[in-house]
């Protein structure tokens, strides 16, 4: 077991290499005036300053992130009573709730995003620039990721704490708002995080659902790969590092909070089953 | 407060939700596959799918992508997952953390790095237009079956490969009888995460300069000209595999999670 | 099979193995010496944490020893991998295939030796009559019951043939009756296989009821070997006494030939130890006598009186100790009762030294400090006649001492350390892994942070597991210096 102690570590090594290489090389390069990667180049901040004064790009960020919020918020409300209402039906009301919820999850946001343009647009003809089928889209993407992350929660909750509630006066609702609620949470944090993310990801709900005028990240870049401007693709270059940046400051951070939480976890826990 | 307060309340809007925005868009989507562009019931849009050779060429084309996209994923992250998993590497969350920390960043700026990457190994992107979507895809979905895999061979118990070692098997043997049947579960949601985008994530190939065409590509171009009949019955088809694909692998609700990029 | 009667045999041998984990230092098995014959049904009993299932570990080759050997038929097998030792285990949880049918777990092992189909069947068929699961070849693990699981984990294991048997407490999972049944059985089966079993647990009465030979263990550490009469009537130890069976322990002193005094009465006994030594004095409460207040050679008052099926459980105060007694008798809470013993109700075992030795870190102020927490001492009444001038230390004839050149050894008595639930209070803490009442307060393993073991006696209750900071006046500590 001891003698081959190397192979982990350089089989976890080259993963990450394939992973991160793209995306260094590119930071790398975002510093430069290159034009492209591999061209010999120069130190230069030109790109982070189109990316932070170009008016085009700055609304484009501006919307994606409001639009993320927006339909986060949306899909957590949606999603935790769905998930709290479904764990307080029959079992049969229950199963349905789980396999509805289920379909946005397993499916093909290809399909997702087109069905709901027929429906939206075609259909109802609400006209796109209202950002409704955009905003109603997304949230389908979103909220059953919230339901999935909130539900499980309910299930660990110990159920006579509800009747605790009721029990000392208060009335079902308020149990619901001061007692369940807080419990789950974790659930409810971790499912909006999941949908901002989901949000920020999602490409093809956007397209087929928003305003002509709109663009959010996904688009955007999509967009500027098809044409030729070189100094909005090399902006680009430096929005993927600075979103690099920011989503590895946050892992880290979450990840120092969560060993720092385990250490004072076991120490509780220890002290407890005494 | 009203004496008529019950919990199960709580899950009407999203009840109502669910049925408006997920039932009723696959209804029509199913009515729209089954009526031509005057609305007129017919298979019409059924039989010209399987009778054009170029669709039904591309539904071919899409499942072999698909197929070796994830043979290729499987290959790269079994090992990853395995390795962080059952090695003694310290520190083992923030490395999981990394391995999927991608599943944050939008996908299309990962897919701008990589073209550039594959542009400056490659020279032209458009000779190799298999080999880049089978890159752009496993590059793009990696994170999705290391996860899973991950998950399920760190659930483990260990006294499990210790049992087997004590019954006489060699680590190898441990290995292929016990170790890898437990992790199938694991690997089986990695592959339904990873077929099913690699069938019809078109945008990956498009910013490649690639010009062949998947499922998805399919509702784009139907899309673009206004054919939602056509899109329709594409989608209905996806739908169909989708559900076949669920049925054989077992509706993992893990799969949320995991999608949704929660780790912890 | 018929080796139980000829000359013992060694089968294994474990000489001065101990186990150090690399990542923080603990040593969970110290220097532990082991023969154990063939045949026999040894148990490994100790709290949890006392390095019983890293012994056993070692010896199926799941873990290594740091340091010694593991002999088994005079040959190291301590680098042996698991899969080539003719040992077998039953897991605390069983560790069965969920992925496979009973069958298939059975015969795991035999497949792997490449054994023909018949001879599987065969062997398979046989060992499932012997633990009464005829016929559930084809059953899934999950549709098992508990004890029918630990039936096949059996079941798995001795279908190899293993010359040792290894349980890990494998009847922690059942619920009582069941585990009863177990106990039976198991030990018959013993007797019927002749194969060596090796028994981990932690329930004193089931070392007691099933083993040949019984090592207690604590901190890593064996307490005592021995037969399970040898172990409960003669203790070596407070902790031995304590952990087997129930006990009053009162610290005495020998006050003549064979004779003790404790609990505040002097007594006969049996054991010929030199008058003025420290001991600790064992009595089971089934040996005390209850008698008239005037005819008991102690008297005291009645505080409690418990109904326990057979037997009534009496607690006693006289004077500041408190005396558990078992007795078929009901006195009155509050009445004045007189209690005896005969000299073989009394164990006596010498006291060990619970002593606390450190080095304090010596400042280049001289102040002396210890965890980076300072102790309130002044270094010129340490070193006899020296003086401290302007920041430096004169010795009496007045030559300059460097802070780096002497070291000062402290130590102080387990009575005087004071336990405060502050943890960040006092010199270090720890956690308490083991608690003893002595008649009249409790003495305390406290483990520290680094792994050291320290014995306080407080008269206070704390709970197994609390975190508690361990404050040591300076003025109770006892310095020597030493250049």
């Amino acid at each position: 077991m001891k003698k081959n102690t190397w192979i982990a570590p350089t089989v976890v090594l080259v993963v990450l290499l394939l992973i991160y290489a793209p995306i260094l090389i590119l930071a790398f390069y975002s510093f430069t005036d290159a034009s492209s990667i591999g061209e010999s180049a120069h130190f230069s901040m030109q790109n982070y300053i189109t990316l932070f004064t170009t008016e085009e790009l700055a609304a484009m960020i501006r919307g994606t992130l409001i639009l993320a919020l927006s339909v986060a918020v949306l899909s957590t409300i949606l999603g935790t009573l769905g998930a709290m209402g479904a764990f307080y039906s029959k079992p049969r009301a229950l199963t349905a709730y789980r396999i509805v919820n289920q379909i946005p999850v397993v499916n093909a946001d290809v399909v997702t995003g087109f069905s709901i343009c027929i429906l939206l647009v075609v259909v109802f003809g609400i006209n796109k620039d209202t950002f409704f089928p955009l905003v109603a889209g997304q949230t389908v993407l979103c909220a059953p990721f919230v339901f999935l992350s909130v539900y499980p929660k309910l299930g660990q909750m110990d159920p006579s704490i509800y009747e605790a509630a009721l029990d000392l006066g208060a009335s079902p609702a308020t149990a619901v708002r001061k007692v369940v609620i807080p419990q789950i949470m974790p659930g409810i944090v971790s499912g909006f995080v999941m949908a901002v993310t989901l949000s920020l990801d999602d490409y093809f709900v956007a397209t087929y659902t928003k305003p002509a005028a709109f663009d959010t990240i996904s688009t955007y870049v999509v967009n500027a790969t098809r044409g030729s401007q070189t100094e909005i693709k090399t902006a680009l270059w430096a929005l993927s590092t600075v979103i690099f940046v920011i989503v590895l400051g946050i892992c880290l951070g979450m990840n120092r909070k969560n060993s720092a939480k385990e250490k004072t976890r076991v120490r509780k826990d220890r002290r407890v089953s005494a | 407060m009203k004496g008529t307060f019950q919990r199960k309340y709580l899950g009407i809007p999203y009840a109502l939700y669910l049925l408006v925005l997920v039932i009723l868009p696959l209804i029509v989507i199913v009515s729209y596959a089954f009526t031509d562009s005057n609305g007129r019931p017919g298979i019409g849009n059924f039989i010209s799918f399987f009778t054009d050779p170029n669709t039904l060429g591309t539904l071919v084309y899409s499942l072999v992508l698909a197929f070796v996209t994830t043979l290729v994923c499987l290959l790269i992250a079994y090992p990853a997952a395995y390795f962080l998993a059952a090695s003694r590497i310290r520190s083992k969350s923030a490395i999981l953390m990394l391995m999927v920390m991608p599943m944050w960043i939008n996908f299309t700026l990962r897919i701008t790095a990589l073209k550039e990457l594959l542009t400056v190994v490659e020279g032209n992107l458009a000779f190799h237009p298999f080999m880049n979507s089978v890159i752009g895809m496993t590059y793009d979905f990696l994170p999705f079956m290391i996860l899973p895999i991950y998950n399920q061979i760190s659930r483990i118990d260990k006294s499990l490969l210790e049992a087997a070692a004590d019954l006489g098997a060699d680590p190898r043997q441990a290995f292929i009888r016990v170790l890898l049947p437990l992790s199938m579960p694991g690997v089986v949601s990695g592959i339904s995460m990873v077929f099913l985008p690699a069938m019809t994530n078109y945008v990956v190939l498009d910013m490649l300069y690639n010009s062949t065409y998947i499922m998805g590509s399919l509702i784009g171009s139907y899309f673009s000209a206004y054919d939602w009949h056509g899109g329709s019955m594409i989608s209905l088809i996806l739908l169909v595999i989708i559900c076949l694909f669920t049925l054989i692998a077992g509706n993992d609700e893990n799969e949320g999670s995991v999608r949704g990029g929660s780790v912890l | 099979m018929s080796n139980s009667t000829t000359a013992p045999e060694p089968i294994i041998e474990l000489r001065n193995v101990t186990r150090r984990f690399d990542d923080n230092g603990f040593i969970a098995v110290d220097d532990f010496n082991l023969t154990i014959e063939r045949g026999e049904f040894v148990t490994f009993l100790g709290p949890s944490g006392c390095g019983k299932t890293t012994t056993l570990r070692m010896i199926a080759g799941f873990d290594r020893p740091t340091s010694g050997q593991i002999l088994l038929g005079g040959k190291d097998i301590s680098k042996l991998p698991p899969n080539k030792r003719p040992v077998n285990t039953v897991f605390q949880r069983y560790a069965l295939f969920t992925h496979m049918n009973i069958y298939d777990n059975i015969a795991f092992g035999l497949k792997l030796k490449k054994m023909d189909r018949e001879e599987i069947d065969r062997k398979v068929k046989h060992v499932l009559e012997m633990v009464d699961l005829e016929g559930f070849e084809e059953r899934s693990v999950a549709t098992l019951s508990g004890g029918q699981q630990q039936r096949i984990a059996i079941a798995r294991a001795l279908v190899n043939e293993p010359e040792i048997l290894l349980l890990d407490e494998p009847l922690g999972a059942l619920d009582l009756k069941m585990r009863k049944e177990m106990q039976i059985e198991l030990k018959s089966m013993h007797d019927r296989l002749g194969i060596t079993f090796i028994y981990v647990t932690h329930d004193q009465e089931e070392a007691l009821t099933m083993s040949d030979k019984i090592v207690v263990m604590n901190g890593g550490q064996i307490q005592q070997i021995g037969k399970p009469e040898d172990i409960y009537n003669e203790p070596k130890n407070a902790f031995v006494a304590d952990f087997i069976g129930e006990s009053n322990i009162f610290k005495g002193i020998m006050t003549g030939k064979m004779k003790v005094r404790f609990c505040g009465g002097e007594f006969e006994c049996m054991d010929d130890v030199p008058e003025g030594t420290q001991i600790d004095a064992v009595v089971r409460p089934e040996d005390v006598i209850l008698t008239a207040p005037e005819k008991g050679t102690v008297k005291g008052v009645v505080t409690g009186v418990v109904f326990k099926g057979i037997h009534y459980e009496i607690t006693v105060e006289s004077g500041k100790y408190e005396m558990v007694i078992q007795s078929t008798k009901t006195p009155k809470v509050g009445e004045e009762v007189g209690m005896c013993l005969e000299p073989d109700g009394i164990h006596i075992m010498i006291a060990e030294d619970h002593t606390t030795r450190f080095d304090a870190d010596i400042n280049d102020d001289y102040s002396l400090e210890y965890n980076g927490k300072p102790i309130e001492a002044d270094i010129t009444s340490i070193i006899k006649g020296s003086t401290l001038k302007d920041g430096s230390l004169k010795d009496s004839s007045g030559e300059t001492i460097r802070p780096e050149n002497i070291k000062i050894h402290i130590s102080i008595e387990p009575a005087d350390i004071e336990l405060t639930d502050d943890a960040e209070k006092g010199l270090t803490s720890g956690e308490i892994i083991n608690l003893i009442y002595k008649g009249d307060h409790y003495s305390y393993v406290i483990r520290t942070s680094k792994g050291h073991d320290l014995i306080v006696d407080d008269e206070y209750l704390w709970n197994l597991g609390d975190i508690v900071g361990l404050i040591m006046p300076a003025e109770k500590m006892n310095f020597t210096l030493a250049k």
